[in-house]
């Protein structure tokens, strides 16, 4: 049978510049890789207790990851970082991959375990991902709710400039801008690294406004919903004011609801400014200068028009609209077919090229 | 004229407008104990803010009586005005007390509104964290004409479409009422995705979000395939935020359906089947490309209704706003749609 390990017929056309794409999912294939960075207390911790975390809101994934992203290794898909290289870098012309391994330091119960945890993810990623492959840039992972252990480890990694954002779920605990967090922010600043968060998970709130959906359909229609409460809680408590050179980048929650978003709030702004006295101009403005969209999953409205209406509706998406695959995910796009409803190369170039380039300031 | 106001407040101006509803046990309750019926603080809008009241129209210092609200809202040009009481017994942990009210909010709605005034209809209050008792409520007062659907706060302990519900959603179908998830809510659970936020703005802008997850729990649970008569309005959602979301949840469909089999059409078809949107707070740029945009990405032009939201601070002109779409669509948001809608 013609299996679906073929490989599709159509493939992107080299670039002078290859794509930036800016969601690469890497894992271990077995979590006893990160126990040489971890101490012996917290090796025995694990291997006794577990990964003890938040519990009862759990969807799993739907779908397994596709056949033709296992590695010929046996490694689970995400897992054999020479055949990403190979399998995604070079086959689709990626000239810089960031990842962001998924992870459940966010929503562990012990912080001084999580963030331990995640300084062994960082460490694994250094010699497993980001030594053998130059092309990878990686995203630092930090207990977000563990505020000055997360900052001490921005500094301890700082001098490595191939992590290049601090890594948030995309449900933390409490709205992003809150005052809480803002150290990590400063730090942020200081070092020069982004601020990120990748859709889904949960950190004990139930995963919409209106209590714990039921199925796996919902949690999957509800990232653009997290992301929202994230951004106007950045806008409206000040995050932009406080630090006016953070940029922050929503990764797999879509944006075509972008748009609305910034309408809404600066609707609201008009008649509740007195909330927010602080802020200086029109919560849109900030979100223009300051946040940064990833594509997947891309929007797919009714009708193919209203998909240039999206940078109608809020132009500044034209530079703020950067690639990402979610490679080697059920629902990942790949760049030669995620964009077909962007016609105009000029556009299409800059999501691929050069948007995220300017965001992480690569050459 | 004769339009049809889908949307106007009529809140409890205060707890003792209720004595004369309430078993004297109760009334014995707040007049001896700290219990004083829900707390101030879990109402919808800020009670002295003029969003949730605009100055003209308090009385002493207060939401407008019955004789204001009619004088004000239902100007010459208004035909029929559809009530809608937020009071908070939702936020309630005491079931008894969360019942006894809602009993006694209903009994007054038909005393000195209903009874009052031919030109009103209203909206049933009932305990959504008590399903089977808001039904029971449902089913002592739905054969007054006057009712024509039943509040639900748009947060919740769980979404709507779970299956704790299906006996309040029988009992809503059997008295073929509407079901009406408005703006607010005081359930214990925060009002984001991502916990409790600082200020009311962003409960403000986020509430859209509550009301996608509304969306989304109804029509991915099936509750429109088990119950093919369901009507459901949006109250005060705001309106931009649909198109995109029906994208995302069509798309999301097509991928997982396999989930949920008795989905068996794209979302967005259950979503204009069964779903209407109230007008105001009207939240897409007040010009006229964008208004015939959003109202043809929404798809249908039944899918709004006029809504005041009387009392709230008026933002602009929606004559201004059904001037910009064709005469017959602007119509049928006056009027039409809600007379086929609600059965008037």
């Amino acid at each position: 049978m013609t299996s679906v390990l073929e490989r599709p017929a159509d493939r992107i056309e080299p670039t002078k510049l290859g794509i930036v794409d800016c969601d690469i999912h890497n894992y271990w294939d077995s979590v006893s890789e990160l126990f040489p960075y971890l101490s012996k207390r917290w090796q025995d911790y694990f291997e006794e207790f577990g990964q003890r975390q938040y519990l009862g809101g759990g969807y799993p994934r739907f779908w397994s990851d596709p056949v033709d992203k296992r590695p010929p290794s046996g490694r689970r898909p995400g897992a054999d970082v020479g055949f990403m290289s190979s399998d995604h870098l070079d086959r689709n012309d990626i000239a810089y991959g960031i990842l962001i391994p998924l992870n459940p330091a966010a929503r562990m119960s012990s912080l001084p375990f999580a963030s331990a945890f995640a300084s062994a993810i960082n460490d694994w990623q250094v010699e497993h991902w980001l030594n053998p492959e130059p092309r990878f840039r990686a995203s630092l992972v930090v207990a977000n709710d563990d505020v000055p252990r997360a900052v001490a480890e921005i500094h301890r990694t700082a001098a490595d400039k191939r992590f290049v954002q601090v890594m948030f779920s995309g449900r933390p605990h409490q709205p992003m801008g809150r005052e809480t967090y803002w150290p990590i922010y400063e730090a942020c600043v200081e070092h020069g690294l982004a601020v990120m968060s990748h859709a889904f998970g949960s950190s004990g709130n139930p995963i919409t406004g209106a209590g714990w959906a039921s199925y796996y359909i919902e949690d999957h229609v509800g990232p653009p919903q997290a992301m929202q409460a994230n951004i106007t809680s950045m806008v409206m408590e000040g995050v932009f004011e406080q630090f006016p050179t953070l940029r922050v980048i929503s990764v797999e929650n879509g944006f075509g609801w972008v748009p609305p978003l910034v309408w809404r709030m600066d609707s609201a702004y008009k008649l509740l400014h007195s909330e927010v006295p602080y802020l200086k101009r029109l919560p849109s403005e900030y979100v223009a200068e300051h946040v940064y969209f990833a594509t997947q999953p891309v929007e797919e409205p009714e009708k193919r028009e209203y998909f240039a209406g999206i940078f109608e509706q809020f132009p500044a998406l034209v530079d703020r609209l950067v690639f990402s695959s979610d490679y080697p995910h059920w629902d990942g796009d790949e760049p030669a077919r995620a964009l077909p409803l962007l016609r105009d190369t000029e556009l299409r170039d800059k999501v691929l090229l050069h948007n995220g380039r300017r965001l992480y300031g690569f050459a | 004229m004769n339009t049809i106001d889908c949307d106007i407040h009529n809140e409890v101006p205060a707890i003792e407008t209720l004595f004369p509803y309430l078993p004297e046990q109760w009334v014995e309750q707040i007049n001896h104990t700290v219990f004083n019926g829900p707390f101030e603080y879990d109402a919808a809008y800020p009670p002295k803010s003029d969003l949730a009241v605009r100055p003209e129209s308090r009385v002493e210092g207060r939401h407008p009586d019955p004789a204001t609200v009619r004088e004000q809202a239902l100007g010459p040009d208004v035909a029929l005005g559809i009530l809608l009481c937020t009071y908070g017994v939702d936020s309630l942990r005491n079931p008894d007390q969360a019942v006894a009210l809602a009993r006694a909010v209903n009994d007054w709605q038909i005393a000195e509104w209903l009874d009052v005034d031919s030109r009103l209809r209203s909206s049933i209050v009932v305990p959504p964290q008590l399903p089977a008792q808001a039904a029971a409520e449902i089913d002592r007062v739905a054969d007054h004409p006057g009712f024509v659907q039943v509040a639900l706060p748009a947060r919740s302990q769980h979404p709507y479409g779970n299956r704790i519900f299906h006996p309040l959603w029988e009992a809503v179908v059997r008295h073929d009422l509407v079901g009406g998830i408005y703006f607010g809510g005081a359930p214990g659970n925060p009002p984001t995705a991502v916990g409790w936020p600082s200020y009311f703005i962003e409960e403000y802008v986020g509430m859209s979000a509550v009301f996608a997850a509304q969306v989304t729990s109804l029509v991915s649970e099936g509750t429109f395939d088990e119950f093919p008569s369901l009507r459901v309005t949006l109250l005060e959602s705001g309106t931009s935020w649909l198109p995109s979301h029906m994208w995302r949840f069509d798309k999301e469909w097509k991928n997982l359906r396999m989930q949920v089999p008795w989905v068996r059409r794209p979302p967005s078809a259950y979503i204009r089947d069964h779903m209407r949107l109230t007008f105001e707070p009207w939240d897409v740029p007040r010009e006229e490309g964008e208004t015939r945009r959003i109202f043809e990405q929404l798809g249908s032009s039944d899918m709004l209704l006029f809504g005041s939201g009387y009392p709230h601070q008026r933002i602009g002109d929606p004559e201004q706003i059904l001037g910009w779409l064709p005469d017959a669509a602007a119509d049928r948001i006056r009027s039409d749609n809600a007379r086929d809608w609600y059965r008037i």
